[in-house]
């Protein structure tokens, strides 16, 4: 019967290829592991990543998504100690942390106490050590007469070149203090769009000027014509010797040193960028922005951002040695037990694209990768929340000895108020009780009960615990929302919070005058599931007070847009921290630097002089030394004045929780330095013997699908032979 | 036959430029310039000056459609619309928004979705033709009846079920096989057999249910009597006569989406982590890259064209009386 064979080919032809290939799965364990076979057993740290980066060139790079990769690669001056808190800038390829000298306007040098109206300019002196290497890189390669081999490029000589590796000829060269002056010139280039740019030239002598005579000059070139930047002179950043150099600010910069431990100061050789800048090479994407070049203890090398992308040892790495020194509890947790062995201690990092949520938690829990966060879908399976607001691993968790580590973010997230808005703007003192009404309406205690499993702490001021001017206790208490209550802050009741209403003209949430309800808008941005849930919630907080709230969604650019404008009455914004001082989070707030007057980052619009004046000289001070008392009088003092103005409804600090593998070591929460593979170490061994118990294929469905298959053909078999051995009907 | 294609060709013209007009109208609809600059350039510390820069470098700082300050052509060319636009017609799609060629990166990418979508495609069509004349076959029978039962039942259920049902099952309890990623060369087959058979499966109750229909309506033609009458089986009169005869109806639905295997599956890429056109494309939207959303449509309208046409020259081999005038 031809007929019959040919109708179940295609289904016979299924079956034997999903059994052979599921047999082909069942040969030996770990047919589910995602990478290649010859990865085994090697010392390789495997983690993933959610969004691609879009620029590894240190001048643009700024998200975290970006970071990951190029404070691996690239060293700036400066990095802070991995376990130390606070945290603490400390050399890295600086011989010292640079000290300012500071000069008045004529010329003389300042004591380092003297008053920061007197300071005319700042002067940072940094010398780098000598001996330190690029990674090897095509663009360093020479011939024997020192040459560079790849001096002149077109798109005839890069012929069958797709990637970096398809260079031949490597080569590598000392890091100079020049790398550091010709990345600091970059900060204006035209074409790169550096995102600090705005903020430096205000600082950086000069970097204005050469920001002006780069676009003219760039205007002059083709589109992509390299632009020589040794040819413009940048008056602030000179070269002293071949590893010192130096920086010349406007006034007072005091957070200048953390600029130093970012990217954005990190070097790139003046031969790198001409390497790059050859016609034909961005064709093929071969660029400093997809190719980074460093000194860091590994590079880049497999740049498939859709897929992965591959880390590896630099062969040239200057050695840098684990820390010796940490804070409390670092010894207990074993944190200091690889004191003093030289970095770093993997050979080869693989990071893994991961959209979806789901298949990230299920290869954490295969042991595909060594550390993961938690989603909100997988935090009941993953951490149990005791009655005390404790966390602790659930059994599951434990049994595969998977560790958590939490720590609260340096972010603050909170509602604010544009202060310009007729209703709930100003100073007066009816707006400012509507504003401090809201703010006890609002529980933050529940919505972080709610919404975020617990994971946050409720904000009393825009600065989170581990900055500097963050208090504990009574004394970080917010007294206008909360009452401090048996030695813990206890939100004021809903009847204080009416009572402030009516005072503000609006009793019963009506208009005092004419009693018309009080109907106030939030601009949000649309996103994600739960997004109705919690603007329901929040539409019921307002009610407690008989305030109508409007709620109108946006997407981002528009909210943007009409933040600018000062198109909002409330908004819900967050900030993350550039780097851990109060001056990065107070000066959200400050009046000089509103968004709607000058485009700046004071979205609420919140001028009081009093709090400026405060402002100014508190950012202009060191937390540490003989002034961190004063700084710390200063910011409290600041910090009352906007609890009682209450621009904000201060939401809460994030906190992150993550988990790793017992075979992971060294892991420390960390939010500001991101150089941190270095420190990690993986028990190779202990990782191979758990994946092999932890991924035993299961046979037994195979079995079952193949009786099932077999129960549905056979019937059609033996019903096709009796109707075609059948009578006629 | 050539001056039908001709024909064809020319008509497709016009529908790509309304395809091109449409997306670059929808696009700057929902995002201005400023967007994209802000997109690009991040939400920290970014100056109006920094945006207007931006916009200036890639040209999104001229005017839409028409450019009233221009004179003679210029007010029309020396637009966003034709400055962005008119090249993708000579086949360069210029640069994404983050500086990567995108041709190279289509290039690149159409490897990986055609690994899942072209097995998905063939391995789909075969079971489901060949289940369809079973049940065409057992007709009226208990075999048929649970059939399209069981087939009203796989297509009531969500395709991302599917995914994370198998994803569950296959990868998570039983292990078998990786539950997202991707590799090249041989390390590739454990990464696409997984999607594959999802894709497989879930396409099996709607495609089953609509080739039975069809498979029912030729079987009850005078030709099938007449076959049957000279003594052929059943399952020679199927594949022989009726399968044949009923390819028309089949070609229109499949014929037209084999160039658009070549764009890849959204929601499948996206979960087992597949670095295709699909999940480019879906990033593309995301990071509001008008250089890749308009690549990719205009390669999606002018694979679809592609599929009209080769659905009508498929119609001329399985229907010799079918002929282009």
């Amino acid at each position: 019967m031809p007929a019959f064979r040919l109708a179940l080919r295609p289904l016979l032809l299924l079956l034997s290829l999903l059994s052979l290939l599921f047999l082909l799965a069942a040969c030996s364990s770990e047919q589910n592991d995602p990478y290649p076979q010859a990865e085994r057993g090697e010392n390789i740290l495997y983690a993933a990543f959610t969004e691609r980066p879009k620029h590894l060139d240190p001048v643009q790079s700024y998200s975290e998504d970006e970071i990951t990769f190029t404070a691996q690669i690239y060293e700036p001056p400066l990095q802070y100690h991995y376990l130390k808190r606070p945290y603490t800038l400390i050399p890295a390829t600086s011989e010292s942390v640079p000290v300012p000298r500071y000069y008045d306007a004529e010329g003389r040098e300042l004591p380092a106490d003297a008053p920061a109206a007197e300071i005319a300019r700042s002067v940072y002196d940094i010398r780098i050590r000598p001996g330190i290497r690029y990674q090897p890189h095509p663009a360093f390669a020479t011939d024997a007469a020192g040459q560079s081999v790849y001096g002149e490029l077109d798109a005839e000589k890069l012929r069958g070149i797709e990637v970096i590796a398809d260079f031949a000829e490597t080569g590598s060269r000392e890091l100079v203090a020049d790398d550091y002056i010709y990345q600091i010139k970059r900060l204006a280039h035209p074409r790169l769009h550096s995102p600090i740019f705005s903020m430096m030239s205000e600082r950086i002598i000069g970097l204005p000027e050469l920001g002006a005579a780069l676009h003219e000059e760039a205007k002059k070139l083709p589109s992509e014509a390299w632009l020589d930047l040794d040819r413009f002179p940048l008056t602030g950043v000179t070269r002293l010797d071949r590893y010192s150099y130096r920086i010349e600010l406007r006034g007072k910069y005091p957070q200048f040193p953390y600029w130093l431990a970012m990217p954005f100061f990190a070097p790139v050789p003046r031969e790198v960028d001409r390497f790059y800048s050859m016609p034909g090479m961005a064709d093929k994407n071969l660029t400093l922005d997809w190719y980074p070049v460093g000194t860091g203890p590994f590079m880049l090398t497999r740049n498939d951002p859709n897929s992965r992308m591959v880390l590896e040892r630099n062969p040239n790495f200057h050695g840098e040695s684990y820390p010796c020194v940490g804070e409390a509890g670092d010894e207990a947790a074993g944190l200091l037990a690889d004191c003093g062995k030289a970095l770093p201690f993997i050979d080869k990092a693989v990071f893994s694209r991961e959209k979806e949520a789901i298949p990230y938690w299920n290869k954490f829990l295969q042991g595909y990768y060594d550390a993961s966060g938690i989603s909100s879908d997988s935090f009941d399976q993953a951490v149990r929340l005791g009655g005390g607001g404790d966390v602790s691993l659930t059994d599951e968790m434990r049994e595969k000895g998977i560790r958590l580590l939490t720590s609260v973010r340096p972010s603050v997230f909170y509602m604010g108020f544009n202060m310009l808005d007729p209703v709930v703007g100003g100073l007066s003192e009816q707006a400012t009780r509507l504003r401090q009404a809201l703010s006890i309406a609002i529980d933050q205690e529940e919505f972080i009960s709610i919404f975020m499993n617990g994971r946050g702490i409720a904000a009393t001021s825009p600065l989170p615990p581990g900055i500097f001017g963050y208090l504990e206790g009574e004394e970080g208490n917010n007294p206008v929302v909360y009452d401090w209550v048996d030695g813990r802050p206890r939100r004021k009741s809903i009847e204080v919070a009416k009572k402030l209403l009516a005072e503000a003209g609006w009793p019963n949430g009506r208009n005092a005058k004419t009693g018309e309800p009080l109907v106030l808008s939030l601009d949000t941005t649309s996103g994600g599931m739960g997004e109705k849930s919690r603007l329901d919630w929040l539409t019921r907080q307002f009610a407690k007070l008989d305030i109508q709230l409007l709620v109108r969604s946006t997407d981002f650019n528009r909210f943007q847009e009409k933040i600018r404008k000062g198109a909002v009455q409330l908004y819900y914004l967050g900030w993350n921290a550039d780097y851990p001082d109060p001056e990065n989070f107070l000066f959200l707030l400050d009046g000089t630097d509103g968004k709607v007057a000058v485009g700046g980052e004071n979205a609420s619009n919140y001028a009081n002089a009093e709090y400026d004046r405060l402002f100014e000289r508190m950012k202009n001070m060191e937390s540490d030394g003989p002034r961190g008392a004063e700084r710390l009088a200063i910011i409290r003092q600041a910090i009352a004045l906007l609890q009682h103005d209450a621009p904000w409804i201060f939401g809460f600090h994030p906190k992150s929780y993550t988990l790793g593998h017992d075979w992971l070591h060294n892991r420390k929460s960390t939010d500001v330095g991101n150089n941190i593979l270095k420190y990690q170490r993986i028990d190779v061994a202990e990782r191979e013997r758990l994946r092999q118990q932890w991924n035993e294929p299961v046979l037994w469905p195979l079995l079952v699908a193949l009786l099932l298959l077999v129960a549905v053909v056979l019937p059609a078999a033996i019903g096709y032979r009796r109707r075609e051995r059948g009578t006629a009907r | 036959m050539l001056a039908y294609l001709v024909r064809r060709l020319l008509y497709a013209l016009p529908i790509l430029i309304g395809v091109n007009v449409i997306t670059f109208a929808l696009f700057f609809i929902v995002n201005t310039p400023d967007d994209m600059a802000r997109m690009q350039l991040g939400v920290k510390r970014v100056t109006p000056e920094a945006i207007d820069k931006w916009k200036a470098q890639r040209g999104y700082d001229k005017p839409l459609f028409i450019n009233a300050a221009a004179s003679g052509s210029a007010v029309f060319t020396d637009t966003i619309f034709f400055s962005k636009s008119a090249r993708m017609f000579a086949g360069d799609f210029g640069r994404a928004e983050d500086g990567r060629d995108i041709a190279r990166e289509i290039s690149s990418r159409m490897g990986p979705s055609l690994a899942i979508a072209l097995p998905t495609f063939i391995l789909g069509l075969l079971v489901t033709v060949s289940f369809a004349l079973m049940l065409t076959f057992f007709r009226a029978s208990y075999l048929d009846f649970w059939g399209v039962v069981l087939c009203v039942a796989l297509m009531s259920i969500s395709g991302l079920f599917y995914i994370i049902g198998g994803q569950f099952l296959i990868s998570k309890m039983w292990k078998l096989v990786p539950i997202s990623g991707y590799g090249g060369g041989l390390d590739a087959w454990k990464f696409v057999i997984l999607p594959v058979l999802i894709g497989v499966i879930s396409g099996i109750g709607s495609s089953t249910r609509w080739y039975r229909t069809i498979f029912l309506e030729e079987i009850s033609r005078d030709y099938v009597r007449t076959a049957r009458a000279k003594g052929l089986s059943e399952l020679a009169v199927l594949f022989r006569h009726v399968l044949r005869n009923a390819m028309i109806p089949i070609l229109t639905g499949v014929v037209v989406v084999i160039p658009l295997l070549f764009m890849g599956s959204l929601l499948t890429e996206s979960f087992f982590g597949i670095p295709g056109l699909g999940s480019y494309t879906i990033d593309a939207i995301n990071a509001q890259d008008f250089a890749v959303v308009r690549a990719m449509v205009f390669i999606g309208s002018v694979l679809y064209i592609l599929g009209l046409i080769l659905t009508d020259l498929s119609y001329t081999f399985v229907d010799p009386r079918i002929r282009f005038n």
